[in-house]
């Protein structure tokens, strides 16, 4: 199948980053190379430090590649001019990990929901609003909390919004970066349902970054391993998990902590 | 063997904005034996940081413990004077708090910020001080001390600053530490790290640990016991595996099978829905009945009306739920 996003030899390089005042550049992608299939779920997992959010800012268009392609269907995005990068950014949508911080506090959850809509050219008030609530529809919130400000809502339903926000503009790519991490095991859950229910319906692609190799397993179709701004490993999920082969993909792995095995048969119940 | 730490029915409200106050811990109660380590497991909202603030009494100031005794060491925290437990905080009891890049004084050298702490419980000379920090440092540090001692915050990972942590939690030599959510902000292997080095000074120390999270699996690691708070309440609490694999009240087995399974051989999970708890947990509860009534799958009429108290399951292994008692009345 057509890949919607390829991504090729990507380089970021933040020069004289390395260490404080050392004057040595930070290499923070070094040649990354990956492709998602429209409609699956891509999880990029490693270390803090290995390059997983440069990599999401890159991809969002929200850094500059120092060099590389970012194929998005036939169009390479890293050569639009930024009036071009307009048309381009409304399709590929990032969502942070800490939803508190992500969302305007002095706003209502209709206004959040709209903001994205007016910058993208849309007039009709009554239309936004129409387009609002379905919004809130879609990701499982109550209409009654349109007039709320994020503040009053809870981390699960923040986070809610956050997605809700990045469908306004009706994305084809969705990244998340560890757009779960700062949530309640229970409520990672719902959320993670939320997103497989949005995948089945409307066949959103995500880019799934992430450090919960459990999580990522469950979601994703195919995983990247990343170690310090490269690619350790990449393939299917159920390869990487069962044949690891990099050292990185096996330490990772060995780091998760377990719930013993005797829990599994109390969970079927 | 004795108990280090004994709290009971401790009870913590804070005052809103509007005048009205909500219970934050409804009568909280636990031992805990010299040496011995707490798993604290609760998501938002389940009173899991006011436990960890309410025991040094260092709630904000719109909170206020209303009832209940903690004593520590057979003294009566809540009755001792705040210059009595000026000098119980850090010497006796250590906090170890949840954002390490917070916690930690961004303009201070690693070494001095440990310094510090001794330097407020003692009089030390000055290098008496010096070589006791980097003593210190070292048991957390076994390489590059001298490094650490020199760095800024900035200057070191985000492992290295909960090191930092812990040996200023350490300096003084307590019988209890409190961690709050030691590991939450790291990822994978320095959390493991993290996990490794309370499980040394566990050995090396002896130290009683009260260590909480949200994370069962870390629990699992480490603590002996575990306390599953839901709503301000005690709901169970009982040895660690016994709680992991036959968890008693609908809450904590709700909690584990909302945890997707790391390695599923079969692969037949597979982006499969996962088991979620309806709901969440900051709604308060305002009815008089069990705080997880309104989001539990085997609720029943009684529960709105009364709380259940902690039933024994087992010697050791209480629960809070009025499906456990019918159980143990048939038997």
């Amino acid at each position: 199948m057509q890949p919607l996003l390829q991504v090729q030899n990507l380089v970021k390089r933040y020069p004289g980053k390395k260490f404080v005042n050392s004057g040595e550049d930070l290499l923070a992608l070094d040649g990354v190379s990956f492709s998602i299939v429209a409609g699956t779920t891509l999880a990029i997992v490693g270390e803090s430090g290995s390059g997983k959010s440069t990599l999401a800012f890159c991809l969002a268009c929200l850094e500059r590649l120092t060099s590389g392609s970012i194929w998005l269907g036939d169009k390479d995005i890293v050569k639009l001019a930024e009036k071009d990068l307009r048309q381009v950014r409304p399709k590929i949508q990032l969502i942070f990990q800490d939803p508190a911080n992500s969302l305007n506090q002095r706003w209502d959850v209709l206004e959040i929901l709209s903001e994205p809509m007016i910058l993208q050219g849309r007039t009709n008030r009554n239309e936004i609003r129409q387009a609002a609530h379905t919004l809130l529809e879609k990701v499982g919130l109550s209409s009654e909390l349109g007039e709320r400000s994020p503040r009053e809502l809870s981390g699960g339903q923040r986070q809610r919004l956050a997605i809700a926000r990045a469908l306004a503009l009706e994305p084809e790519v969705l990244i998340l970066d560890e757009a779960l991490s700062a949530l309640d095991c229970s409520v990672q859950a719902q959320i993670a349902n939320l997103l497989m229910e949005l995948q089945s319906c409307l066949g959103m692609t995500y880019l799934f970054i992430t450090h919960d190799i459990a999580m990522a397993a469950h979601l994703a179709d195919e995983i990247v391993v990343m170690n310090r701004g490269q690619i350790a490993e990449r393939g299917p999920t159920e390869k990487i998990l069962k044949l690891p082969q990099h050292e990185t993909t096996r330490q990772l792995l060995a780091a998760v902590p377990r719930l013993p095995r005797a829990v599994r048969p109390a969970l079927e119940q | 063997m004795a108990s280090i730490l004994e709290v009971r029915d401790l009870r913590v409200s804070y005052r809103s904005r509007t005048g009205g106050s909500t219970e934050a811990l409804a009568g909280v109660s636990f031992d805990l034996k010299a040496g011995e380590v707490l798993g604290v497991l609760g998501e938002s909202g389940s009173g899991k940081s006011t436990l960890a603030a309410s025991l040094l009494r260092l709630l904000p100031s719109n909170g206020k413990i209303t009832k209940g005794a903690i004593r520590f060491e057979g003294k009566d925290l809540l009755q001792t004077s705040s210059k009595e437990l000026q000098g119980i905080r850090g010497k006796c009891i250590s906090l170890i708090f949840q954002e390490p890049s917070v916690a930690l004084h961004p303009t201070m050298r690693a070494g001095e910020q440990v310094r510090q702490v001794l330097a407020a419980h003692g009089s030390w000379g000055k290098s008496e001080l010096r070589e006791k920090t980097r003593q210190i440092l070292s048991t957390v540090f076994p390489e590059e001390v001298e490094r650490i001692i020199e760095s800024y915050p900035h200057q070191l990972s985000g492992g290295q600053r909960q090191r930092v942590l812990i040996a200023q939690a350490i300096a003084c030599g307590p019988s209890l530490i409190i961690a709050d959510e030691p590991t939450a902000s790291l990822d994978p292997t320095t959390q493991m790290e993290i996990i490794g080095v309370f499980r040394t000074l566990r050995e090396k120390l002896g130290l009683a640990m009260i260590l909480i999270s949200h994370n069962p699996a870390v629990l699992a690691g480490l603590a002996d016991r575990v306390l599953v708070l839901y709503g301000g309440s005690v709901v169970e609490l009982g040895p660690v595996a016994t709680v992991i694999a036959l968890p008693g009240h609908p809450y904590t087995k709700a909690l584990f099978a909302s945890i997707p399974a790391p390695f599923d051989e079969s692969g037949n999970n597979h982006k499969k829905k996962l088991t979620t708890i309806p709901g969440d947990s900051l709604t308060p509860s305002l009815q008089p009945g069990c705080p997880f009534e309104p989001r539990c799958s085997e609720r029943m009429q009684k529960c709105r009306k009364r709380e259940p108290e902690l039933m024994k399951l087992s010697e050791a292994h209480a629960v809070s739920c009025f499906l456990v008692e019918s159980q143990s009345n048939q038997s």
